[in-house]
């Protein structure tokens, strides 16, 4: 199966939905005329892309459409297309994976909830499947929910990775440094240390998180390769905001967005990609270790509209 | 976060403020600002639409246009028209069942596991019921270890036996009522609304428990698919309510609207933090504040109002009523309006409000300029001719142009009264 074709099923039913929608826009014959860009508004707000970003693709589309004197409604489908093409393209990336023998390092971050201890393990697979990276270790940073631990504990064994960990209440950043320096030590390929999920306004937590960069920095003697931000795809507008202060508190490197085999449409990054120039580096499309994406611009806005 | 939001309203009540007389176009062009508003706090687009079709009736029946203060009257209905949905149901658990089942379905991730625990300790604390944990939950990695270790925490058995999620909900049955537990709490796996088998298995579920509550857990910071996912689960289950999580963030929680809008199904609990102490009752004007943003904004309305001297007002409102509103009124407003403290200072309040100019010293010399009138001139301003006012511009350390202006707002004031009489304490047009 095509990379494409399995983007469009795990996006099947968002699509579905949108047919309808779609369908009323696209009747022949129909015209560019105020009605019409008023549907294309409700189903940019409806996936999520917020009032603000939807405004100026659909002026930048009503531009385009009086520049090139368009007027068929599925041309103009085609021209908002493209627009959405153009804004998503730059935030395409791949991940940062070490090529100098060093063990690649993974700071797992976001708000509760969100995927990141599932996505380790995805990332772990990915790595594993698609790398060939052999040795990769879990640090087991989430230390305040109940059963976090052994949650990652069961990823861990499922796609064969060791686990650090300590109690229940320790502090995070000594379970990072340990497994940083297990990560050195044995030579490792790949460490991913899991974060407690907290949200993005509470001091603390976020002076938690810089601590445990920090730490780790230190004993590395470098940054971490990605801090990635993982984000709910469900999230509306709080995204945003979401990834503004987290990336003022440890500098993201990438987003994984998560949950888009539901029928949210994640709009929500466009607006992060514009603003906050960051990359989206994969998608996560199901609970499962294989349930992990490439971010494909084209791909996705196609599998949207 | 908050300014852009509270910048929008805000431009909607000065906007409409500044205005004399409103058209129906000025409303319209205020509830679209509230539209955007809403919009942006993630409510759904064609709720927002009927909500603002709503608001438009209540408004133009209750005359807004006619009034003084629109943009505080529509701020008004609106918080009032969000009030009234988000409350308009009761929302207590229903618990006369025994034992009473409660299953908590929802997304995956939305807080149904820590939920469990928090509604266990509520009902055992507050209740003084015996309650039951049922971990149906088969799918999740270590998915009965974080129910068993919340249990453990607080004391309370949890029931895991079963190969089936169907099996663990019924053998949690047959236990609570061999050992006489009140209430058995049931945590089921995340699962998306679309997902046929799973949504089918909940079903059955439900049939074979008769809970008394089957509550839709849903986490605050749930975008656009809110709708749909609450009309969803409801079709399939016949939900009792809704539980909205982690409003300890920044989300504004339009999806809460959005699912009361579409199912009718009240919003009974709310969480506020991880911790299982961390449940609050739902309280509809609250949240309406928040979806607004506007919290600050009611306040700020009610602190001008209770430092606004209620004898003076109603002894001009029947100076208004009598066409005698003089120059005299109006410094007396004008003292009122500082006596509220350096306006500058309660604009602060509002986030995003801080550049709205509000030249202070301009009340400062408007007031000048009154002092520097003689009682009579103060009572019949006709009287003032070039002279008198050049006089008046000396006196008061300003221009003859200022003095001038002064006359055509206050004639402007007293225009505006007439057409209002007695409506409501009016306010002096200042600023630009
Ligand atoms: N449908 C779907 N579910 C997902 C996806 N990613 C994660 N999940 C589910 O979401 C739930 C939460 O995932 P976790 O990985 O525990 O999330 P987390 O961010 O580590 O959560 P906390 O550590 O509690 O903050 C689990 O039930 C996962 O199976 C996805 O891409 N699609
Ligand atoms: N800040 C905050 N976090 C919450 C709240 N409720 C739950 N959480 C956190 O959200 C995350 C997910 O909670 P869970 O109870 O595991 O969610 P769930 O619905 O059982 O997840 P699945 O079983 O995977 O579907 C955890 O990190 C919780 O600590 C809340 O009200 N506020
Ligand atoms: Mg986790
Ligand atoms: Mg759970």
């Amino acid at each position: 199966m095509s990379w494409l074709q399995r983007l469009k099923d795990g996006l099947k039913k968002t699509k579905e939905q949108l047919v309808g929608q779609l369908a009323q826009v696209l009747q022949p014959g129909r015209r560019l005329d105020d009605a019409l860009l008023a549907q294309l508004e409700e189903i940019l707000i409806t996936a999520d892309v917020g009032v603000e970003a939807t405004t100026e693709i659909v002026q930048a589309l009503k531009a385009r459409a009086a520049a090139r004197g368009v007027q068929d409604s599925s041309a103009v489908m085609e021209l908002l297309k493209e627009i959405l093409k153009e804004r998503l393209r730059p935030a395409e990336g791949a991940l940062h994976l070490r090529s100098d023998g060093q063990p690649t390092v993974f700071l797992i971050l976001g708000v509760n909830g969100s995927g990141k201890t599932t996505t380790i393990a995805k990332l772990a697979q990915h790595l594993k499947d698609d790398f060939g990276k052999r040795k990769i270790i879990f640090a087991a940073g989430d230390t305040f929910r109940a059963a976090a631990v052994e949650q990652l504990g069961i990823w861990a064994e499922r796609v064969g990775a060791q686990l650090v960990h300590h109690k229940t209440g320790s502090d995070p950043s000594a379970v990072a440094f340990e497994a940083v320096e297990r990560a050195l030590r044995e030579g490792a390929d790949a460490l991913f240390i899991d974060t407690a999920g907290r949200l993005h306004t509470k001091h603390n937590l976020m002076e938690e998180l810089k601590k445990i960069n920090r730490v780790v920095e230190k004993r590395l003697g470098r940054a971490m390769d990605e801090r990635l931000l993982i984000l709910d795809g469900t999230t509306g507008q709080n995204a945003i905001s979401q990834a503004k202060l987290f990336h003022e508190a440890v500098s993201v490197t990438g987003i994984v967005v998560t949950k888009l085999d539901g029928t949210a449409k994640g709009g929500s990054i466009l607006q992060i990609a514009s603003a906050l120039k960051l990359p989206i580096k994969l998608i996560g499309v199901g609970e499962r270790a294989d349930d992990l994406r490439e971010f494909k611009a084209d791909e996705f806005v196609e599998a949207l509209l | 976060m908050f300014s852009a939001l509270t910048e929008k309203l805000n431009s909607v009540l000065t906007q409409l403020r500044r205005r004399g007389a409103l058209t129906e176009r000025d409303l319209d062009e205020g509830l679209r600002q509230v539209r955007l508003v809403l919009l942006e706090a993630d409510v759904h687009y064609k709720v927002v639409k009927k909500f603002i079709d709503d608001v438009k009736q209540k408004a133009l029946g209750a005359q807004i246009l006619e009034s003084l203060t629109p943009g505080q009257q529509i701020v008004k209905i609106v918080r009032d028209e969000l009030v009234q949905i988000l409350g308009g149901t009761r929302a207590d658990l229903h618990l006369t069942q025994w034992p009473a089942v409660i299953l908590l379905v929802g997304l995956q991730g939305s807080g149904k596991t820590t939920m469990a625990g928090k509604l266990a300790k509520y009902l055992a604390e507050r209740e003084q019921k015996r309650v039951l944990l049922a971990a149906a939950d088969l799918q999740r990695p270590a998915a009965i270890e974080q129910l068993r270790q919340l249990g453990a925490k607080l004391g309370y058995p949890v029931y895991a036996q079963g190969r089936t999620p169907l099996e663990v909900a019924e053998g949690a049955l047959q236990e609570a009522r061999k050992s006489s537990f009140d209430v058995l709490v049931v945590d089921t796996a995340g699962r998306l609304h679309i997902d046929e088998e799973l949504m089918s298995e909940l079903q059955e579920m439900k049939q074979r428990l008769q809970p008394a509550e089957t509550l839709l857990v849903v986490d605050a910071m749930t975008g656009q698919e809110a709708v749909t996912i609450a009309q969803t689960f409801d079709q399939r289950l016949k939900l009792t309510g809704i539980i909205l999580t982690k409003l300890d963030g920044d989300a504004r929680g339009g999806a809460a609207l959005s699912m009361v809008t579409i199912t009718g199904r009240p919003i009974k609990f709310v969480g506020v933090g991880e911790k299982l102490e961390d449940l609050e009752v739902f309280h509809p004007d609250r949240m309406a504040e928040r979806i607004l943003g506007m919290g600050d904004i009611l306040s700020l309305i009610e602190e001008a109002e209770a430092r606004v001297d209620a004898k003076k007002a109603e002894e001009f409102i029947k100076k208004i009523q009598r066409e005698s509103f003089t120059l005299e009124d109006f410094r007396e407003q004008i003292q009122q309006l500082r006596r509220m403290g350096p306006i500058t200072k309660l604009l602060e309040k509002i986030p995003g409000m801080q550049k709205i100019e509000v030249d202070e010293r301009a009340l400062v010399r408007v007031e000048a300029i009154i002092n520097s009138m003689t009682p009579e001139e103060r009572r019949r301003p006709e009287i003032l001719d070039a002279k008198r006012k050049r006089r008046i511009a000396l006196g008061s350390g300003t221009h003859v142009s200022e003095v001038n202006k002064l006359l055509k707002r206050f004639d402007e004031a007293k225009k505006m009264m007439k057409q209002l009489k007695g409506k409501r304490f009016p306010q002096i047009p200042f600023g630009r």
